[in-house]
């Protein structure tokens, strides 16, 4: 076991590394939690049958008055907190990942495109993601949001919630992709097999995607980490802001927006606990793309 | 005046300790040039680094003595230390572009340095300077050293690099691979700059390199070292004209003479790289076979190339920058041309040229009789893709690092469609792999795993794979050690008198273009200087640039006086 860890760099780095191996643990264990919520979870959240008002704002179980029935007690609609959280954390994942993906297929593409053809193709990729970046997230989610709503029937407005906040959020996060893989693609250009490559005469597809792409994966990995706690991040933001996702499909933004009413007339738990839910999740993937870096970069090692 | 005994380096690694140095000694006299000669991962910066005290983390001095004069410096703290570096022993390092900082003035970094070490006015440091770089041969020195060092050229940046590490009159200079970045003509001057200051200032140099011309030319005395070992030291003379130990024996007879052709390099025995004695006999036949390999020659007529110079108006279009000028010459069909220059000659724009990557403003070549287009006017589809193959300079970069050698070599086979079936087009890769002298298992590695000189042996056989009718070498050697670089030419010139292939083989060491060429082309500045048979230009060259090159090449003395 000792002498396969040693033989590999980054499992080496792992061992040696305690907060990495701490976040690694806590992301594990949130992502193992959402993925498995509807078997663990005490209650579905989503029923409305199975929660009741007269459960309504109990405190978690250490408290007074809390019961072991809500180990982390209730909101004000009588809604099990572990629950909710399971359920929110599991939507905010779905919606986090399926972002990343989108952004990273567009941004990946057109970025290794701007980088191989340069010129005219180039500026003209660079310039539209330069539009991208002035735009807030919040205002391209608002736009698609507002056009989803103006052009679609009102019953397939609810269903398609999550898909225009997946688009919306991928929208703002391609551009760090298409950026970085233009980069390390002008960085690949002037590697003499790529040359060798152009020279031989192979189509431009295959030179971009089967022998530059497999050289830029790593730093394009680290992005993808990192933009998938941004994501996950972005929206907790719109659907505090209330552009997300309804009360009654709750993502861990929607549990935050709901607790902040709360704050202040004692009931801390409705906002705190799913607060330090999603912290602890975004900052064990910040600690995990950061090691990734270290790993695929050894000038900063 | 500076004495090593039996010294060892080791480096901790998670697999335990590496000895990168073992038993090593030396003593470096007052006025002395002290060669250190050595493949790559000899240890040879290894040593000097360790003088130094400037050992890469984690490596450290496990044993032995280290004596400068009368102080040990393995006694040293870390403040004595550093209180030394500089003051009694200074480092030149290879690239003057990147020791110098480019954000301060020339005078600036001396008098910086001047002052680190001695407590004088400004005005006595920069007196200092003027007159260290005047020493140096830098004319008009007060006015010059207000110059940033990009604005220098690069030898004088390496001269003041020199200046730098002078200006506190050390005992010894430590110069790692100082003249590997330069051309000969400025290497020549460096050279001969290192040697008045061991005469005159009596400054004790250990001069690393792994060009045996250059330590033949300077040093007094010379260290062969090995895989961090010592193999054999004394005056140059006697250890390089007459080796006592087979590996020195070895290398001295890998070095490509400048003033004669040989037929074959003699190879040494366990160089690494030649793994097999298997012939590749599939693939030979294969490369024979087939249609009847005719050979092809190639001609250029009046081909001129032009890159868009630097904006000096947002009005007016740039000029443009003349990289290659009206180069007009004739490949015979089954012969190699030679093609030398110093950097910025346009060797490497003429083989981007000739491959369709770079198009040529006004000209035209020819392939075969038949019209060659440039740059994009050559399609994807064009025959000549597939018939004109290169190998290239930088072997750890020509191949890409995440594909098995046997995707790499299958590429060709299935873009021209010359092989059909993914078994029959693994066992071509197989002999071929075989024919370049590499092992069968090499197909399913990555191409990490293999020394410089097996990647472009691979980089040969990815060539030859697509059944080429004509090989450009750009550079094909410059990254390897004198060993393996024998091995590769006596292996092109196997590969070129078995299947009649025409080459043209780029360099800018003349020794090296000897022994492969038969016709040869100077070239300078983008324009030719010189063309004709390659013995002849050798032997009486006409152009005076051609008799330049050729007096300022270090060479080894044929007889060496003993």
């Amino acid at each position: 076991m000792l002498d396969f860890i040693k033989r590999h760099e980054g499992l080496w780095l792992f061992s040696r590394s305690p907060a990495v191996i701490i976040a690694a643990i806590v992301a594990v264990i949130i992502i193992l939690g959402a993925v498995l919520a509807p078997w663990i979870a005490p209650v579905n959240p989503y029923d409305l049958a199975s929660f009741s008002l007269m459960d309504g704002l109990l405190p978690p179980m250490w408290e007074e008055f809390g019961t072991e029935k809500f180990p982390l007690g209730t909101d004000d609609q009588g809604r099990d907190m572990i629950s909710s959280i399971l359920y929110g954390a599991r939507l905010s994942l779905i919606i986090g990942i399926a972002a990343m993906a989108i952004a990273t297929v567009l941004g990946v593409g057109l970025g290794l495109a701007a980088g191989y053809y340069g010129g005219r193709f180039d500026a003209v990729a660079m310039r539209i993601a330069d539009i991208q970046l002035a735009l807030p997230a919040i205002l391209t989610a608002l736009l698609i949001d507002g056009i989803a709503r103006g052009i679609l029937p009102p019953d397939m407005q609810q269903n398609l919630r999550v898909t225009v906040l997946t688009i919306a959020i991928a929208l703002s996060l391609w551009v760090n992709f298409a950026r970085t893989a233009r980069a390390s693609t002008f960085v690949q250009m002037n590697k003499e097999y790529v040359q060798a490559a152009v020279m031989q005469g192979q189509h431009p597809l295959r030179v971009m995607f089967v022998h530059i792409l497999p050289n830029i994966l790593g730093p394009l990995l680290v992005i993808m980490t990192v933009d998938l706690a941004s994501a996950i991040l972005l929206e907790a933001t719109l659907s505090f802001l209330g552009i997300g996702l309804p009360a009654d499909s709750p993502s861990l933004g929607t549990l935050i927006r709901i607790g902040m009413q709360f704050l202040l007339s004692g009931e801390w738990w409705i906002l705190w606990i799913p607060t330090l839910f999603l912290v602890a999740l975004v900052v064990s993937i910040n600690i995990l793309g950061d090691f990734l870096r270290d790993v695929f970069n050894p000038r900063l090692r | 005046m500076l004495r090593v005994e039996n010294l060892t380096v080791k480096f901790p690694s998670r697999f335990g300790d590496v000895t990168a140095v073992e038993d090593m000694a030396m003593t470096i006299a007052p006025g002395e040039i002290h060669g250190l000669v050595g493949e790559s991962g000899a240890g040879k910066s290894t040593v000097g680094a360790a003088i130094i005290g400037l050992l890469q983390s984690p490596g450290f001095v496990a044993e032995g003595s280290l004596q400068l004069g009368e102080t040990n410096l393995r006694g040293l703290d870390q403040f004595e230390a550093h209180k030394l570096r500089g003051k009694r022993i200074s480092m030149i390092f290879q690239d003057p572009q990147t020791s110098l900082n480019p954000l301060m003035k020339i005078e600036d970094q001396l008098v910086e340095t001047i002052l680190a070490h001695e407590d004088i006015s400004v005005k006595e440091a920069q007196g200092r300077a003027v007159d260290l770089l005047e020493e140096m041969g830098i004319e008009n020195a007060a006015a010059r050293m207000q110059s940033y060092p990009h604005q220098f050229s690069g030898g004088m940046r390496q001269r003041a690099v020199i200046a730098l590490a002078l200006c506190t009159n050390p005992e010894l200079i430590i110069a790692d691979e100082p003249t590997t970045a330069l051309d000969v003509a400025v290497q020549s001057q460096v050279l001969d700059l290192i040697r008045h200051l061991a005469d005159v200032r009596k400054v004790g140099f250990m001069l690393i390199t792994h060009d045996i011309g250059v330590i033949a030319q300077i040093a007094d005395t010379v260290t062969v070292m090995r895989r961090g070992k010592l193999i054999e030291n004394g005056p140059t003379a006697q250890v390089l004209g007459q080796p006592k130990h087979p590996y020195t024996q070895q290398l001295m007879g890998a070095v490509p003479p400048l003033d004669r052709k040989i037929a074959r390099f003699p190879v040494p025995e366990d160089v690494d790289g030649l793994e097999t004695s298997s012939k590749g006999d599939g693939a030979e036949a294969w490369l024979l076979g087939g249609e009847r390999q005719d050979s092809v020659g190639l001609t250029l007529d009046d081909i001129t190339v032009q890159f868009a110079g630097s904006r000096t108006s947002i009005w007016s279009k740039p000029d443009p920058f003349t990289a290659l000028e009206n180069i007009s010459f004739d490949v015979r069909p089954g012969s190699v041309m030679g093609i030398v220059g110093e950097s910025g000659s346009g060797k490497s724009t003429l083989a981007k040229t000739l491959t369709g990557l770079v198009k040529p403003v006004s000209g035209a070549m020819t392939l075969g009789g038949t019209n060659l287009p440039g740059g994009k006017a050559r399609s994807r589809h064009h025959p000549s893709r597939q018939l004109i193959q290169m190998v290239f300079q930088d072997p750890f970069s020509s191949l890409n690092s995440r594909h098995r050698i046997g995707a790499i070599l299958a590429e060709p086979l299935w873009l021209y469609g010359l092989v059909e079936g993914e078994s029959s087009r693994r066992d071509l890769c197989l002999q071929m792999l075989s024919l370049v002298g590499m092992a069968p298992e090499a197909i399913d590695k990555y191409p990490h795993q293999f020394s410089g000189g097996q990647r472009q042996r691979i980089a040969v056989a990815r060539a030859l794979l697509a059944r080429p009718k004509i090989l450009i070498c750009d550079e094909p050697t410059s990254a390897l050690d004198v060993s393996i670089q024998a091995e590769l030419l006596n292996l092109l010139k196997d590969l070129q008198s078995a299947f009649g292939l025409t080459i043209i083989f780029i360099s800018h060491n003349l020794a090296v273009v000897r022994q492969m060429a038969d016709d040869i082309v100077v070239l300078r500045n983008g324009s030719i200087q010189e063309q004709g048979p390659s013995e002849r230009v050798f032997d009486t060259p006409t152009a005076d640039y051609t008799k330049k090159l050729l007096s300022l090449t270090p060479v080894m003395p044929r007889v060496w006086s003993s």
